[in-house]
């Protein structure tokens, strides 16, 4: 069988897939943000003197955890109006992906700042800070720092799993590839190139949140 | 026709076996292309390692739907026919390959270089110092983290629905198109996948526990 590549159709589509590169960027920025804050809480929140807010977590944690990505999309997306509570798909795949994000960052966070000595927080507190500065100012930026590889990680490998948000018309990257594809009648070029995308995305994203890490972090404790 | 909810429980698990089974011959086919990888990569000839890394980096740095979609749409273009079962099978094979290559990789570099000095001083050839010496070591120190991998094998066979297999989360969208009713169907699909992973990770936690000490 002989059958030629053809990229021809490229031209036409730099325009969708640029628009599509830059959904996916948008979606992994803001759950991005969120799922770190939500990760900062969870894993606070974990540590708390309360029983039942530990279990909670843990619970919410292993749930998560243990099921795959799609099946929490589809359950929030699809699900969850029959509870009365209808998402615009945008806003429902930013939930499922900060949801999903959140309970793998609660565990990276948390180790982290299991890995801050008890004498930094000893110490703060022997200065006479409050019990909120000396989590922030103290013990915190250092758990970032010893976790912000794993946390980058996390990040790259759940912008790589939110190609299955265009299965509930999201239209990111995966969505303007499949619209592409059904276009063209060129399905394997589409998605060799699409993949090309994202693996540049994800390189790019990787060193764009190291080089940031270093800056933001290196310093650090100010 | 009317579904009850045991209707919708049995038809569910009945199509988890399609989940299970992918995902026993997805690792069991990984755990062999993955081990062709590994030798590349741990490879003394620079060329070598260097094309197995770039193939793992290839297949974590890409999301698994688009090698889903590579392989299903790529296939036939070279005379292969495919279907969604065969076109599940490779590519997830293929990428399991390259996680359980980089996690045994991890493995060997943790040996001490004293196993391959001992490995070659008592006389072993490479392929009996590898067999004998470097593997089993390697091997047994990453169980944790293997088995870590099958439950997000478990998880990622999920994503094979979109190409049209029909395995638990496919089953899934057909019953909640029958039944209207989401809320169950993707509550009870969740719990499904639960009780296939939870055992795994908690069996996984109990072997880092166990290592560590």
């Amino acid at each position: 069988m002989n059958y030629v590549l053809d990229f021809g159709w490229l031209s036409q589509a730099l325009e969708p897939i640029i628009r599509g590169a830059f959904a996916t960027i948008f979606l992994t920025a803001v759950t991005g943000v969120l799922g770190i804050i939500c990760s900062i809480l969870g894993a606070s929140a974990a540590r708390s003197r309360l029983p039942a807010v530990r279990r909670a977590i843990e619970s919410y944690v292993e749930l998560i955890r243990n099921t795959p990505f799609l099946v929490q999309l589809f359950f929030i997306f699809f699900g969850l109006p029959s509870l009365g509570l209808r998402l615009d798909a945008t806003v429902a795949a930013i939930l499922a992906m900060t949801i999903n994000l959140s309970a793998y960052g609660t565990e990276i966070v948390g180790a982290g700042l299991d890995a801050v000595s008890h004498g930094q927080r000893e110490a703060g507190q022997a200065l006479g800070l409050r019990q909120r500065h000396v989590f922030l100012k103290i013990v915190l930026p250092q758990a970032l720092r010893v976790i912000f590889p794993a946390l980058t990680s996390q990040i790259v490998i759940m912008m790589l799993e939110s190609a299955v948000v265009s299965q509930i018309a999201v239209q990111d990257l995966t969505y303007e590839a499949d619209m592409l594809q059904a276009r063209t009648f060129r399905a394997f070029e589409t998605y060799l190139v699409v993949t090309g995308v994202y693996l540049a995305l994800s390189i790019v994203l990787r060193r764009v949140m190291v080089a940031g890490g270093r800056k933001l972090l290196a310093g650090g404790i100010s | 026709m009317d579904f009850t909810f045991w209707d919708i429980l049995r038809n569910l698990l009945l199509a988890a076996r399609w989940t299970v089974l992918l995902s026993i011959v997805a690792f069991v086919g990984g755990g062999i292309v993955g081990l062709v990888i590994l030798l590349a990569r741990v490879s003394s000839r620079h060329w070598l390692s260097r094309s197995a890394e770039l193939y793992i980096g290839l297949f974590q740095g890409t999301p698994l739907l688009m090698q889903l979609f590579l392989a299903f749409f790529g296939l036939p273009l070279i005379g292969i026919r495919i279907e969604p079962w065969s076109a599940a099978v490779i590519g997830l094979t293929f990428c399991a390959s390259a996680f359980l290559a980089e996690i045994w990789r991890g493995g060997v570099e943790a040996i001490p270089l004293g196993q391959w000095d001992a490995a070659k001083s008592v006389g072993l050839h490479y392929v009996e110092e590898m067999r004998l010496v470097i593997l089993p070591q390697a091997f047994a120190i990453t169980r944790a983290p293997m088995v870590g991998f099958l439950v997000q094998l478990v998880k990622m066979t999920a994503v094979t629905s979109i190409i049209g297999f029909e395995e638990l989360m496919r089953a899934s969208n057909a019953i909640n198109n029958a039944t209207f009713e989401p809320f169950t169907v993707y509550g009870l699909v969740a719990l499904i996948y639960f009780a296939m992973c939870f055992p795994l990770t908690r069996y996984a936690r109990h072997l880092q526990i166990r290592a560590q000490n």
